[in-house]
């Protein structure tokens, strides 16, 4: 179409006018990961995703909620129901009151939601100098370019330069929104055991636990990447057929055919 | 108005149906073999139907998410969550859904340009167009509304936001928020309420959608020449050559639909709303959906009142920026007496086009502006791009409409569609 010409020699024009504009950033460009769960055809790492179960249960859940994962949701990473079960008994968890009505509590079973850490929000900043450690459910979805910018984060900490004016109580992390954060740099060599023998540095263990929460935050990732090759697949042939139907329907019309004469 | 053909079914049952409520007619006469529809259409006529599509698309969709949602601000998010978490195949239906309103934007986009460059708004089609800008109108409040249900950060400020504008508004201004917001603040009864009207708002979208049909069956379908149908050479049936045609580009538009539904959805979205919603904690910036965009900055770029400085304020800067941000999108209504130029098609304007694509190159710079913080030059674009959105209507379309030498337009349809036979 001769207008679409147009419109591209116009956009030009108006991209020249244009330039020169830029946003103001107040966080560095997260690194970039080459991510197992990235494009088409991207999985899950379940090694690592269980690795990072490991990680955030020894670590960030000291802080961190994760209120929409359930035990039973570990069975996707890999883990048999009987670990499982025995991962949830390991906690306790608010029962049913006894015959007197009293509070009871209860070993949590597969289909709980991992417990939080604190009991509400006020308990969570007191104890944590008043900053309140987000629920990392959704976090990777929460954020821009998220699964890179959790990754960049937790390695990002670095001594605060010279000119910087560091307030008291919070850490220099340039990934971050104006560069300081409350959460001291939660990662140290060495910090978690991992059960298959791999070596816990800072940058494996950030890998992995954003390897789990990717998985935590859109648990079907998988199913639909596999979904979408078969969906598309099929678009295409049929888009495919009905392009040879139109070619082939058509071609009276193509010559001139009249279909209204008496 | 091609006249209209009865249809008799040779099966007894169906004929005596077809007697009492001629539903086959009706299907002949606005989509079947007797809706003589001019030879030329080209793929931006396929954009209607698409849309329709769309509709349909959103409104199953929608009613299966509505059977698992929670409409109270203490468990909207959550029941999002248990959808795309618990409901078997929820994350395919919310994702198909959010997408969807998208692309039914696009759809629609290219439907409503595709009408301002082929001029289909001119005589006789200007209830047709008039219609279509209700539908609009209605669509983005719906989108509006529905974009609130989830109960992120982005659904609880953009309500704030979107909702306060009302407040300029003299006089009635201030009752016209709090019934909208059913209290004093977006609440529990904004939720509620929104979710109702979010469900029944399609179904007008549907009513209107039908008139619009109806007026396009009693003034037959445009064409890219711009000429009138002369004579029966000049049309073809629309089945089955634009069922076919409109299939296929059926095809072609859903092979990018779920490209985007399994492959980056949540690309159109902002990450904010997935944050529940927090009454205390302003997002960073407030962004609107894309499609709201180019309006977003109209209304950010009219901020300074209307009178003489220092002399009379006629129209404080709020209340103008209001009436520029819908002002925008009515103007199209008047556009049938902006433009009276006896040429449709853009394609004998040879003036008009530049200034056309200089139109759609000002929409995307005024999306483009509506997703920047107004800081450095940007509120200075935005007054450029608002000024020469409103002067295309204003300004262009008039002056043109008596000063342009159109190129000759054909002698009809098949004259030039047609080689001459050898």
């Amino acid at each position: 179409m001769k207008f679409i010409r147009n419109i591209a020699v116009a956009l030009s024009f108006s991209t020249l006018a244009l330039t020169g504009v830029s946003a103001a950033g107040t966080a560095e460009h997260p690194l970039q990961v080459d991510w197992s769960f990235n494009g088409p055809l991207g999985k899950f790492n379940l090694p690592s995703a269980q690795r990072g179960w490991q990680v955030y249960k020894q670590v960030c859940s000291s802080c961190h909620s994760l209120k929409y994962f359930r035990f039973r949701d570990l069975a996707a990473i890999g883990y048999e129901e009987d670990m499982i079960k025995a991962f949830a008994a390991e906690y306790e968890v608010a029962g049913e009151p006894d015959e007197y009505g009293d509070e009871t509590l209860r070993k949590a079973l597969p289909q709980d939601v991992f417990p939080a850490p604190f009991a509400n929000d006020n308990a969570a900043r007191a104890a944590n100098n008043g900053a309140l450690p987000p629920d990392l459910s959704l976090m990777v979805k929460a954020r821009h370019d998220g699964a890179n910018y959790l990754y960049s984060l937790l390695v990002g900490y670095k001594d605060a330069p010279a000119d910087f004016d560091l307030t008291d109580g919070l850490n220099y992390n340039p990934y971050f929104k104006g560069s300081q954060i409350a959460m001291v740099e939660p990662l140290a060599e060495g910090l978690v055991d991992f059960e298959d023998g791999t070596p816990a540095t800072p940058d494996q263990m950030a890998k992995d636990v954003v390897q789990f929460l990717q998985y935590v935050a859109e648990p079907s990732l998988q199913e639909r990447h596999q979904m979408g090759i078969k969906v598309l697949l099929f678009l295409a042939l049929l888009t495919l057929l009905l392009y040879i139907s139109m070619k082939v329907i058509w071609k009276p019309v193509k010559a001139g055919k009249n279909f209204y004469e008496d | 108005m091609a006249e209209w053909e009865v249809v008799k079914p040779e099966n007894k049952a169906l004929g005596w149906f077809e007697e009492r409520l001629p539903v086959l007619s009706l299907v002949n006469n606005v989509v079947g073999p007797a809706t003589p529809t001019p030879r030329n259409l080209n793929y931006f006529w396929n954009f209607g139907s698409l849309a329709g599509l769309m509709l349909v698309i959103q409104i199953i969709s929608g009613v299966v998410l509505a059977m698992h949602y929670t409409a109270t601000t203490g468990l909207a998010f959550d029941s999002v969550e248990r959808i795309m978490r618990d409901v078997n195949y929820g994350w395919l239906i919310r994702y198909m859904h959010a997408n969807g309103a998208s692309f039914f934007f696009i759809a629609v986009y290219i439907h409503i340009f595709r009408g301002l460059y082929f001029g289909s708004y001119k005589a006789p089609r200007e209830v047709l167009w008039m219609l279509g800008v209700v539908i609009f109108l209605l669509m983005m409040a719906t989108a509006f509304m529905g974009y609130v249900l989830p109960w992120g950060q982005m659904s609880f400020w953009g309500a704030t936001v979107i909702t306060s504008l009302f407040s300029a508004i003299p006089v009635v201004g201030e009752s016209i928020v709090q019934l909208l917001w059913g209290g004093f603040s977006v609440d529990q009864p904004t939720l509620n309420r929104f979710f109702s009207l979010h469900y029944l708002l399609p179904f007008v979208i549907t009513g209107v959608v039908i008139l619009h049909i109806w007026a396009k069956k009693i003034s037959d379908s445009g064409n890219p020449l711009g000429i009138e149908v002369k004579t029966s050479a000049d049309q073809i049936p629309f089945h089955p050559f634009y069922t076919i045609k409109d299939a296929f580009g059926a095809g072609v538009f859903f092979l990018i639909l779920a490209a985007f539904i399994f492959y980056m959805p949540n690309a159109l979205g902002h990450p904010d709303n997935y944050i529940p919603a927090d009454s205390l904690a302003t997002p960073d910036s407030i962004v609107p959906e894309w499609y709201f965009l180019p309006y977003y900055a109209i209304l950010r770029s009219v901020d300074f009142p209307l009178g003489i400085p220092g002399v009379i304020e006629i129209l404080d800067a709020k209340l103008l920026g209001v009436i520029a941000m819908f002002a925008s999108i009515l103007v199209w209504l008047a556009l049938p007496w902006l433009d009276t130029s006896k040429v449709r098609s853009g394609n004998f304007r040879p003036m008009f086009k530049w200034f056309f694509a200089f139109l759609v190159v000002d929409m995307f710079i005024l999306m483009w502006l509506g997703a920047q913080k107004p800081e450095g030059n940007i509120p200075l674009y935005g007054k450029f791009a608002t000024l020469y959105y409103f002067a295309y209507f204003f300004v262009v379309l008039p002056v043109l409409s008596r000063k342009e030498k159109t190129l000759p337009l054909p002698e009809s349809i098949s004259s030039a569609v047609l080689k001459p036979a050898e």
